[in-house]
């Protein structure tokens, strides 16, 4: 029997999920569109998983070095996005009455 | 750990980041929901540690703490103003670490387990590489261009040349054909000019987009620092990537959307540029010479005072002029006399989507008296005042109006009908499209000149 090719199931994800940010991203709020792109930005740096395996081997290899660059620049965006969205966060308050 | 483990794990790591994304319809669930985002990186980053292909930890280590000691500096550190910058920059990182990781699985594919019977790079995945990589490049350069824009290194001016389209299409035809080549020859030197040229097409494409488009410009780089994870993300074969950038990918393109809808632009023509330049008042001829009413910070105290509803409408200017907490204070005051304060946001009032709602968050300005242009404006004609700081083509009658104005059909906040006009500002010169503001010159209209801080600060002295 013909069997279906994986990236074909990996597409489907991926068409899945654009959907559900479609609708997501619709119902965030506009005043948080800014908190919005800082944490996109973090979440995309999950890009880092693939550089953790490019820099994983024991032996070195060019494909290390550039794993390990990939690990310092995506790590400055992790830290950096998902802080200052909390900090941003922080600063939004209710009216005191 | 098993493969089919690490798969789960991903999998969770992806339903919390679309929690995470979730919690942003409101300001009381975000919080939770960034601390879920955090969560979601953290199980990805540490399944990956654990699983069976990383054999070393010193690089991986001394990676994540000099990279995120330098991003949490950077996220104590960095002012609410210069936001888009920041986020121009990042853009740029998650472009790079896109190359990066594509040309270290170019060089070690086993790693990835992508290899075929042969030991070579499937022909798939080099598909998918190539696009990957490419947009990664693009993602980088343009972000870069993006940033030395919003930071002022370089001028905001457009830069165009004749000829221009012409060269980028041909760029773009030669990447396409690099890619088909990299797909039947996995030759190193074929790699590397292709990612030239995309870092190079990403640099041309941002550089003729004027200062007043970098709103939709940091929206679109957004989406295009999603696509390129989730093209890294179908050459790894790693379901995690591929979820998170299709999120990435159309949060980014929603923003832009919207950012063009609010400025009556099509994509197609910010794309293409040369538009909003910051000079752009040399335009049409100033008209001073029409009649309009000038008053004094007394004048508007008064009239401040005795107001039953007051709407504000702050621009970018009233950051410019670090005018922000002075307003603030004077609202408070306004409302000890019992008077009923909202701010009005329209929005493309800051630099970036939602930037004006960051910078009265700073300021302590409760979120729930700021409201968007569609909340609140049927609401101007049952104002007494309508108080514009730092504002100018968001409030233009004209845009509603004159079917000959260039900003017409751009939706503006209704401010002309309220009872009253206070428009604060340096002088009668023309805003960011370069044309005349029909409002200065209406009845109802105040002109206040000034610097806002100084203006606020003086309008607070009279009550």
């Amino acid at each position: 029997m013909d069997i279906v090719d994986p990236t074909v199931f990996r597409l489907a994800i991926f068409v899945l999920a654009i959907f559900v940010g479609y609708y997501v991203v619709w119902s965030v709020t506009p005043a948080l569109h800014t908190p919005l792109m800082a944490v996109t930005n973090a979440i995309s740096s999950v890009i880092i998983v693939g550089a953790l395996i490019a820099a994983g081997p024991a032996d070195m290899n060019l494909a290390k070095i550039f794993g390990f660059v990939a690990i310092v620049l995506a790590s400055v965006n992790i830290f950096g996005g998902f802080l200052v969205t909390q900090r941003m966060l922080a600063m939004y308050k209710k009216k005191q009455k | 750990m098993s493969a089919n483990f690490t798969a789960l794990a991903y999998l969770v790591s992806a339903i919390l980041f679309i929690l995470s994304l979730r919690g942003l319809s409101s300001p009381e669930s975000s919080r939770r929901g960034n601390v879920m985002g955090m969560l979601g990186m953290a199980i990805a980053i540490v399944v990956t540690i654990l699983s069976p292909n990383v054999l070393s930890y010193e690089w991986i280590i001394g990676g994540i703490l000099v990279g995120g000691a330098i991003g949490a500096v950077i996220a104590q550190r960095i002012a609410m103003t210069a936001m888009p910058q920041l986020v121009a920059a990042f853009h740029s990182l998650v472009g790079l670490a896109a190359v990066l990781v594509a040309a270290a699985a170019f060089y070690n594919p086993e790693a990835y387990g992508i290899v075929d019977a042969g030991g070579e790079l499937k022909v798939l995945s080099r598909v998918e590489m190539g696009i990957g990589i490419v947009v990664g490049a693009i993602t980088f350069s343009g972000s870069i261009v993006a940033f030395t824009k919003l930071q002022g290194l370089v001028s905001g001016n457009p830069v165009v040349f004749p000829g221009q389209h012409m060269l980028n299409l041909l760029i773009g035809i030669g990447i396409l054909g690099l890619i088909v080549w990299f797909c039947m020859d996995m030759n190193p030197t074929v790699f590397w000019a292709m990612t030239a040229l995309a870092f190079l097409i990403g640099f041309l494409i941002i550089i003729p987009i004027g200062g007043a488009d970098m709103p939709v410009v940091v929206s679109m780089l957004n989406s295009y620092s999603g696509w390129a994870a989730a093209g890294i993300g179908f050459t790894l074969e790693n379901t995690a990537l591929i979820i998170v950038g299709a999120l990435v990918g159309s949060s980014g393109a929603i923003l832009s959307y919207i950012m063009c809808k609010a400025m009556n632009r099509s994509f197609f023509s910010v794309i293409l540029g040369g538009f909003g330049g910051e000079e752009g008042g040399a335009g049409p001829a100033q008209q001073t010479d029409r009649p309009f009413k000038a008053g004094s910070a007394d004048d508007a105290s008064f009239i401040l005072k005795n107001a039953g509803k007051v709407i504000i409408v702050p621009g970018y200017g009233l950051a410019v002029a670090q005018a922000q907490h002075a307003l603030r204070e004077m609202v408070d005051e306004l409302k000890e006399e019992g008077v009923d304060v909202a701010y009005a946001i329209h929005p493309v009032a800051g630099r970036m989507p939602g930037h004006m709602n960051v910078l009265l968050a700073e300021a302590s300005v409760p979120y729930d008296e700021v409201f968007e242009l569609e909340e609140i404006n049927s609401d101007f004609s049952t104002a007494d005042v309508a108080l514009v700081i730092g504002a100018n083509d968001v409030t233009n009658p004209a845009a509603r109006d004159d079917p000959q104005s260039p900003i017409y059909g751009m939706p503006i906040l209704d401010v002309d009908k309220a009872r009253t006009v206070l428009f604060v500002k340096r002088s009668m010169s023309a805003g960011y499209a370069g044309i005349d503001n029909e409002l200065f010159y209406k009845d109802n209209t105040m002109m206040l000149f000034g610097d806002a801080k100084k203006m606020v600060e003086d309008i607070m002295k009279g009550f």
